[in-house]
């Protein structure tokens, strides 16, 4: 029989092998985290899903970009509100593109506001600037009793107000790293002065109304320039009511000392670049020079083409959820588990008895390595276990099973064709091996799908439909095959004794055909 | 054993139920089921949760009545809310969509009237277009997912196999939606998610049947002793056992959902899709037997090569003197004899008792 002379378990087991010291070793790999991360349903917290759309009066298309710069504004709000483990995710692209907000606990409060806030972007002219810190303290001024204690920190930037005047007492207690304050996303009033930090925090500026609104730059691009000298630049477009505006801003302050010269691109309510005009610029056409990386130019001309299309979100959904009811899924998930799992492996010994156990084990190696996956991918692309991703995996198991169902009977039935053991094995392994890839690229082919045109729970849940089955294949290529054909080997299994479960008396009793002996 | 004695003979064939002879009969069960369904659909409605339609939703841990629940809420400004009692620990509060001030304000007002701690009542709220788009993704994701297939088992098998388990297929889907109508429970995405697993499944267990249907025909027209529907049935028969495996394997698990879903969390993602499943995986089985393949067989039989094989059986048989019952019986040992041996069986019992004195 060539097909089991082909048949080289050892081989194959050692495949498996390597496959589980990698896997290990990627799962185990030191200095990083060995738990697996639970969703929002598990482990409790409140996740907004955000539907971006152009915002009114705005014309064309929402692009990658947009989105992209979108997400870049809602994690440094998320981030200044003060919340360790936030977490923002886009799903889906294009007109259907989702932005998944996580964070823990459970109904923050005007978290939903600060999402949902319009981000602007303006350009004005810079009145005053500083490092980011108090200077009003007495550890700043030793010995001073002008001020004995400091001034309460304000909880919200920026700080509006209609003369320059009202904004300067503050700008000198302002200390922009106090918590709290670097998130942006409140309203701003581009007629007003206004008080703000940089986005990192290190500076502080008062700043006068905006000379340009966002909508009036038309192109913002990254260049290298061609003499090579200073590395990246942005350059920038305005459309012509921006480029009249430009001109008579220029014009003005680059005559000014620094850091009146200076003007900040707001975005948010952060000053995200503060240039100054070294000449005039009438044209319409700016540069932005200065030591750029490759990746600062870029992250810049994306703020600076975002303000021409701002994007107004909707909050399509949002969910919060205890930690008591969180971790009361979990364990209803993880007993569900077990309870399937045990279930399933108390059929499969009864029905099967000894190839039951083959089963059982392949089911166990296909459990383990399912865990170690979603550990190791959760750490590398922020995979999280929700309870609708148990449910597919306890599914899988069942389906899992089904694969060596279909192997075995097939070994039965060429048993009952006459066939020695070892050859029914392999013989079997040929026949079921094409019937389970077909039947796993069905499965495949629907987590696929569904993964790449959905969205929230539905999504997870195909992923770790894809995985099982993926786990599905190799378990048993690499390790229920080869462990039949050692069973199919042993004299043990061959002799036919009734807990091997392919004793050739019982499966040709009955029959009057195979037996010869109902006659 | 009488369940292994049962196998056995359904492998040789000397058992034999004969599923694709009656399709007319499966096919009016399961017009009669669906026509149900339909009913339900039609008349009731499905039920849809707040994720679809919009809305918000509230749990609150609370031993209070549904009746004075509903009091506190209404005091609290929202008068259309649906309240119902989960277990004995916590109230479900669901409302039509509302602003988060709307929410923020409710929250406040049932935390101190039902005196719990606002940080543990899960809230969910839904914008109402979401849950249009999220359909619509579902929808197109079904479309994309069924041309695939179709192409794929147009590969693998033929396109009257694909057209065949495709049909078998949506008749799972349209079960599962009436029982869904006609029993009223609720449509959450976790009910969708059960329904697309529902939907590999059903395709799994018709890929297992159609895959030992195309075994046994591969070579059917060369031969004249059997039809494609007597080979196709046999294969049917054959694959029984495996079939009632393969689908009690994929119940536990479900089953334990349901008893932990139902038992211990009494609703949520758990109970919405192991109830789906259960539907789903039964009326697979049921369709890839009853429904898949005698509609293969049907189709098959259109065509010319097929229908001439069927003459020259029923010729050859005729001149044997064989008709009937009689004659189903005897084609189903002839296909173990075609795979097996190169003659036929009846005439030759001893040869089957010497290779097996000789192993």
């Amino acid at each position: 029989m060539s097909a089991a002379n082909r048949a080289r378990p050892g081989r194959l087991l050692s495949l498996l092998l390597i496959l589980t010291i990698a896997t290990l070793s990627w799962t185990f790999w030191p200095g990083t985290t060995q738990e697996a991360r639970l969703g929002l349903d598990l482990r409790g917290g409140t996740q907004v899903i955000l539907t971006p759309e152009l915002a009114p009066g705005a014309e064309g298309t929402l692009t990658e970009d947009q989105i992209n710069q979108t997400v870049e504004i809602i994690r440094q709000r998320v981030n200044g509100f003060g919340v360790a483990e936030a977490e923002v995710t886009v799903q889906g692209s294009g007109a259907n593109a989702a932005i998944v907000v996580t964070v823990p606990g459970v109904n923050p409060e005007g978290i939903t506001n600060l999402l949902k806030q319009t981000a602007r972007l303006d350009f004005r002219a810079v009145l005053a600037a500083g490092t980011g810190i108090d200077v009003t303290t007495p550890s700043a001024s030793p010995g001073a009793s002008a001020s004995p204690t400091p001034l309460p920190q304000p909880t919200e930037l920026p700080i509006q107000a209609a003369t320059a005047d009202e904004l300067f007492d503050q700008y000198l207690s302002l200390n922009c790293l106090s918590p709290g304050l670097l998130q942006g996303g409140r309203a701003d009033d581009p007629t007003k002065y206004m008080l703000t930090c940089s986005k990192e925090g290190f500076e502080k500026f008062v700043l006068a109304p905006a000379f340009i609104t966002g909508d009036q730059v038309a192109d913002s691009q990254a260049t290298l320039p061609q003499q090579g000298a200073g590395g990246w630049m942005v350059t920038l477009d305005f459309d012509s009511a921006g480029a009249t505006k430009l001109s008579e801003a220029s014009n003005s302050l680059s005559r000014l000392p620094s850091p009146q010269n200076r003007f900040g691109i707001v975005l948010d309510g952060l000053v995200v670049s503060a240039p100054f005009f070294s000449e005039p610029i009438l044209g319409g056409k700016a540069q932005i020079e200065g030591s750029f990386k490759a990746e600062e130019a870029q992250q810049l001309s994306q703020v600076l083409r975002y303000g021409a299309l701002p994007v107004t979100l909707n909050i399509a959904e949002s969910t919060s959820i205890s930690p008591t009811l969180g971790q009361d899924q979990l364990s209803a998930g993880l007993l569900a588990g077990a309870i399937g799992l045990g279930l399933v492996v108390l059929y499969l010994i009864i029905y099967y008895r000894a190839l039951g156990f083959v089963a059982v084990f392949s089911l166990i190696v296909a459990a383990a390595f399912l865990w170690l996956y979603i550990v190791a991918l959760g750490r590398t692309i922020g995979f999280t276990l929700t309870l609708a991703g148990i449910a597919g995996a306890i599914v899988a198991i069942g389906i899992t099973a089904d694969s060596f169902v279909v192997y075995f009977e097939r070994i039965r039935d060429e048993i009952r064709d006459g066939k020695s053991l070892r050859v029914a094995t392999e013989l079997a392994w040929v026949r079921a091996r094409r019937t389970l890839l077909a039947a796993d690229f069905v499965s495949l082919l629907a987590a696929f799908v569904l993964y790449s045109l959905s969205v929230g729970s539905v999504r997870g849940f195909a992923f770790t439909l894809g995985l099982t089955t993926l786990i599905d294949v190799f378990v048993a290529f690499w390790f229920t095959h080869p462990l039949v054909t050692y069973f199919g080997k042993s004299k043990w299994a061959e002799t036919g004794g009734i807990l091997t479960g392919v004793s050739r008396k019982r499966l040709t009793s009955g029959s009057a055909i195979l037996t010869g002996s109902d006659k | 054993m009488k369940l292994n004695e049962i196998g056995n003979r359904l492998y040789t064939g000397e058992t034999s139920v004969d599923f694709a002879g009656k399709r007319k009969l499966w096919y009016l069960i399961s017009v009669a089921i669906i026509a149900v369904a339909a009913f339900g659909l039609l008349g009731r409605g499905l039920t849809l949760g707040i994720e679809f339609k919009g809305g918000a939703k509230f749990n609150v841990p609370s031993t209070m009545s549904v009746e004075e629940a509903r009091k506190i809420v209404k005091n609290a400004g929202v008068d259309t809310a649906v309240i119902i009692a989960v277990g004995n620990e916590r109230l479900e509060i669901q409302t039509p969509p509302l602003e988060q001030t709307e929410i923020d304000s409710l929250i406040a007002k049932v935390a101190n009237d039902f005196n719990v701690d606002p940080k543990l009542i899960t809230t969910q709220s839904v914008g109402p277009s979401w849950g249009a788009d999220i359909t619509r993704q579902a929808l197109i994701g079904l479309a994309v997912f069924l041309f695939l297939v179709i192409l794929f088992l147009t590969i693998y098998f033929e396109v009257r196999m694909a057209v065949a388990a495709i049909v078998a297929l949506l008749h799972d889907l349209l079960i599962t939606i009436g029982v869904y109508a006609i029993l009223g429970f609720e449509v959450t995405p976790a009910t969708v998610i059960g329904v697309l697993t529902i939907l590999g499944y059903s395709l799994y267990d018709t890929v297992v049947v159609f895959d030992k249907v195309k075994e046994n025909t591969r070579s059917i027209t060369a031969q004249s002793r059997l039809n494609y529907r007597e080979g196709a049935n046999l294969a049917l028969n054959q694959t029984l056992i495996r079939s009632i495996n393969t689908s009690i394997v994929a119940l536990l698990p479900v089953a334990a959902i349901l008893i932990v879903g139902v038992g211990i969390l009494q609703a949520g993602t758990l109970k919405d899709l192991a109830l789906a499943l259960f539907v789903g995986i039964a009326a697979g089985t049921y369709s890839s037997i009853f429904i898949a393949t005698p509609l293969l067989v049907q189709l098959k039989e259109r065509q010319p090569e097929i229908q001439a094989l069927s003459r020259r059986v029923h010729a050859r048989r005729s001149n044997a003197g064989l008709e009937g019952p009689e004659a189903m019986k005897v084609s189903g040992n002839t296909a173990i004899a075609t795979q097996v041996l190169p003659a036929g069986p009846r005439t030759q019992p001893k040869r089957f008792k010497r290779s097996k004195r000789k192993k």
